[in-house]
């Protein structure tokens, strides 16, 4: 057992070595290439589907990013380059979908759900019996409380 | 009250056929955002030789209904739909362009002359850049045309079911909205 505790060790600190965008053809300037970066982790890859196309290896990711690379060096804005994917893939290339009444669901369909279930909570709330405030001591009561009061005394 | 009592039992029937729709659909089918708009400008080398292999003119085709498809010699279900782009080749009034994506030209060529040739013309994408104009998210994928306008989308192989639910009814549509 104890043998196992070190590589475990190790295993628990291990570092991930994220092979990120590994082209052979970035951008000689860190400026632009670091923005080409910006634009492609907000492009999905659409042969995983899940990953951006930064964090894919699939070929036509590669030919995406260079897209984007070539793009970005032209002078492009993001805007632009977002506008070509959308062009050719539409909305779904996004990883992030764009509010419109198409996707009013996905965005205010959790805020209403909030809604509603914070009207139910306030409703169950306010139909609660209150108990908080004790009732007041009846005149018997009073006569008791007072007679042993009188006695410690 | 009854009915408050059953609430639960209606909300689970509600999330359970959701999300049998949900789960049936397949994410695979990416739909292009270029159905009903004008094919994109492209003009690509033919398999064999020097000039125009297929571009965007030949896509305009009179009476006929032009069907493009991207295929590939790597690409197993392209094999798998072979006999359909036959089947299509030799419809009247249909023509049947290819497209080879990201394919040595003299693989594609044993490729076709092993299987046969279905197509009228052919271009070369060496680099998939046409394919990335067109929302092709890889090979096979197969575009429908009316006058240089992409009508219609498949993607993956044309297996025989879907030929003649899908494929064919939309070739008839088409060359009866010409007909009117």
């Amino acid at each position: 057992m104890r043998i196992l505790v070190l590589p475990l060790f190790l295993i628990m600190f291990s570092l991930n070595a994220w092979a990120i965008g590994v082209d052979k053809d970035r951008l000689a300037d860190p400026a632009e290439e670091a923005r080409a970066q910006q634009i492609m982790k907000k492009l999905r890859c659409l042969v995983c589907q899940n990953q951006s196309i930064i964090d894919s290896d699939a070929g036509l990711a590669g030919d995406l990013r260079g897209i984007v690379r070539e793009q970005v060096r032209a002078g492009k804005s993001e805007r632009e380059i977002l506008a070509f994917m959308t062009d050719r893939y539409g909305d779904w290339v996004l990883l992030k979908p764009p509010v419109k009444p198409t996707t009013a669901i996905l965005w205010f369909g959790p805020l209403i759900l909030l809604g509603i279930g914070g009207f139910l909570v306030f409703r169950f709330v306010a139909r609660r019996p209150q108990r908080l405030a004790p009732e007041p001591l009846t005149q018997e009561e009073q006569d008791r409380l007072k007679r042993i009061m009188g006695e410690k005394k | 009250m009854p009915i408050k009592r059953f609430l639960p039992l209606f909300i689970f029937a509600g999330i359970f056929v959701a999300f049998m729709i949900g789960l049936n659909l397949n994410p695979r089918e990416v739909p292009s955002a270029l159905i009903d708009r004008p094919a994109p400008e492209f003009s690509l080398p033919p398999l064999e030789g020097a000039g125009i292999g297929l571009s965007r003119a030949d896509l305009a085709d009179g009476d006929n209904i032009v069907v493009v498809n991207f295929f590939a010699s790597w690409c197993g279900p392209c094999r798998v739909e072979h006999p359909a782009l036959e089947q299509l080749g030799q419809l009247d009034g249909v023509r049947l362009h290819g497209i080879a994506y990201k394919d040595r030209p003299s693989h594609s060529l044993s490729f076709l002359k092993s299987l046969g040739n279905p197509y009228d013309k052919i271009g070369t994408d060496l680099k998939g850049r046409t394919a990335i104009d067109w929302g092709v998210t890889g090979t096979p994928e197969t575009f429908i045309l009316k006058d240089g306008v992409i009508r219609y989308q498949h993607i993956g192989p044309i297996h025989p079911t879907e030929m003649d639910a899908r494929i064919l009814p939309v070739i008839r549509q088409l060359q009866q909205e010409r007909a009117s």
